[in-house]
């Protein structure tokens, strides 16, 4: 199959210190992967890497589609400002962003598949309401809908059901497996083990360097699971310097 | 009917000063009052403060060279302005020092060297001049360079105001689909000094940014969108001036303070009666609709 994106020897330091170690693998074109690992494993700065957000310290990260705006990102925690005065049809209206740019206009056909997008969410009598008076499931929603308008090839979740209730899981993994069923590339950060299992075909299990990477099933072992807990443990602040790629 | 005449109109007609003054605080209200809430609504309220702190050594400067001339000051006020913001904008990215902080190092050193240099050279009125504003003895130059500034933020913020919005609200989504949106920030930060400096020709350093600040916070009591805030807020601006002009004339008071000083007044009755989450509402609770 042909990779959506390609991780070559990819190492991404915080200051010297490697969040992401010599990881090396693709993510096929079409491919529902989740991420999982401990702790401070690196997941959350490999989607920030892959963004362009952070500088790459050494290796490559080779994209399918190179445009910025054919990756839909879902940043964990995001730093909305929540109080910002502002309805939910406009935050939806910002998915037609690579449509109406800075000075494009907002024509009633673009209204038309936000309100759709908002009702794929269940928030069908909502585009009126200021976004402050939104739970965080409610929320999410909103940010799921925005996505839904991006329409992009890639698609990157960091933690996207942290803290978000049941039902609204569940509505928005319904939501990820027509991404999927679209033949998007979706790559989340996820926590639940179960929920990797159910609804996630392929994993990557990582602790700075891949552990595993590949069928669910296979890659979710006791023993691999142990494995990437070991090294979490091991992680030491005064380590050497690395030996391969010297700066 | 006649009194109402000779208080609220007859100033105006009588005297050029107090119409220029009045066209002035007009122009002024039509930029400070969108600059003021988007200053509000992206928590810069104390940058805002740093910079109208930062014109005044360009403006000291300026009257070193020129004197007493409101352009040279300006020219002046609007570069030092300028350097502040960009040398506290790098210390903020490069350097572990808050964004709030580095502000107020630039300042701090800015007003003091702008004091030394006026107080070197000029008498106590000039610098009370430079402090405190002249909006009375506004000429036509620098009447047309408000007006100026006042439509050249309007047609800019027009054009940036959507990534403007978005960089404020949620500045990993632009990043994620803009590029460079930095260059929104900087544009916005040059609008900011620009409104400063048509200000401090008005209000003085000092009170320039009072301007912007006092009617954006009042009209976030009465609205619930950026752009009904940026208009009341206006309003609000415009309103203040003519008040606080006319006061200044009747009370023979400064006409700097005074106008600020109305916008004050407008907060506070803001606060205490404004329909979006103002004091009214707390005290004073409607009926609730059915679920």
């Amino acid at each position: 199959m042909l990779p959506a994106l390609q991780l070559d020897d990819l190492t991404v330091c915080y200051d010297r210190h490697p969040a992401v170690h010599h990881l090396s693998g693709q993510f096929n074109s079409g491919s529902l992967t989740a991420i999982v690992g401990p702790n401070g494993a690196g997941k959350s700065t490999l989607l920030k890497a892959i963004m362009g957000l952070l500088p790459v310290t050494t290796g490559h990260i080779k994209h399918a589609v190179p445009s910025l705006g054919d990756i839909a990102y879902l940043p964990q925690q995001a730093q909305i400002d929540r109080n910002f005065p502002i309805t939910v049809m406009d935050v939806v209206m910002l998915g037609h962003w690579r449509r109406i740019g800075i000075l494009g206009a907002v024509t009633g056909a673009l209204k038309a598949k936000a309100a759709k997008a908002l009702a794929a969410v269940e928030l069908d009598g909502f585009p009126r309401r200021l976004i402050h008076s939104l739970s965080a499931g409610q929320f999410q929603r909103v940010l799921f809908a925005r996505m839904l308008l991006q329409d992009a090839a890639l698609i990157l979740l960091d933690e996207p059901f942290t803290a978000i209730d049941a039902r609204t899981t569940a509505d928005l993994l319904r939501v990820v497996r027509r991404w999927h069923g679209e033949q998007r590339t979706v790559i989340a950060v996820l926590h639940d083990l179960e929920q990797v299992r159910t609804h996630f075909p392929e994993t990557l299990l990582m602790a700075r360097s891949s552990i595993a990477w590949g069928d669910t099933a296979r890659v979710l072992t006791p023993t691999n699971l142990l494995r990437a807990r070991h090294m979490a443990e091991a992680w030491d602040e005064r380590a050497p310097l690395c030996a391969v790629n010297p700066p | 009917m006649n009194v109402l005449f000779d208080w609220l109109i007859h100033p105006f007609l009588e005297f050029s000063f107090m119409r220029r003054a009045l066209v002035a605080c007009l122009a002024l209200g039509l930029g400070c009052g969108p600059v003021g809430v988007l200053l509000v609504l992206r928590r810069m309220s104390l940058v805002g403060d740093a910079m109208s702190h930062a014109v005044l050594p360009g403006a000291a400067i300026g009257f070193l060279v020129a004197g007493f001339s409101l352009t040279a000051m300006s020219v002046g006020g609007f570069v030092a302005g300028l350097v502040v913001a960009l040398l506290a904008g790098l210390v903020t990215r490069f350097t572990e020092q808050r964004e709030d902080a580095s502000f107020a190092v630039f300042y701090l050193i800015s007003l003091a060297l702008g004091v030394l240099i006026v107080s070197t050279r000029g008498s106590n009125v000039d610098l009370l001049h430079v402090l405190f504003g002249t909006i009375l003895a506004v000429d036509d130059v620098s009447l047309l360079l408000v007006a100026s500034i006042a439509s050249v933020t309007l047609l800019s913020l027009a054009v940036i105001y959507r990534p403007l919005i978005v960089e404020c609200f949620d500045p990993e989504f632009l990043r994620s689909v803009q590029a460079h949106g930095a260059v929104y920030h900087l544009l916005f930060l040059m609008l900011l000094v620009l409104n400063l400096v048509a200000g401090f020709q008005a209000l003085g350093t000092l009170m320039a940014v009072g301007l912007m600040m006092l009617p954006a916070a009042a009209a976030r009591f009465w609205t619930q969108q950026v752009w009904t805030m940026a208009a009341v807020a206006t309003g609000i601006a415009v309103l203040s001036g003519y008040v606080g002009l006319l006061l200044s004339y009747h009370g023979n008071l400064p006409s700097g303070p005074a106008i600020i000083l109305t916008a004050g007044v407008i907060y506070v009755v803001s606060i205490v009666l404004g329909s979006q989450d103002g004091l009214r509402g707390r005290f004073l609770r409607s009926r609730h609709l059915q679920a």
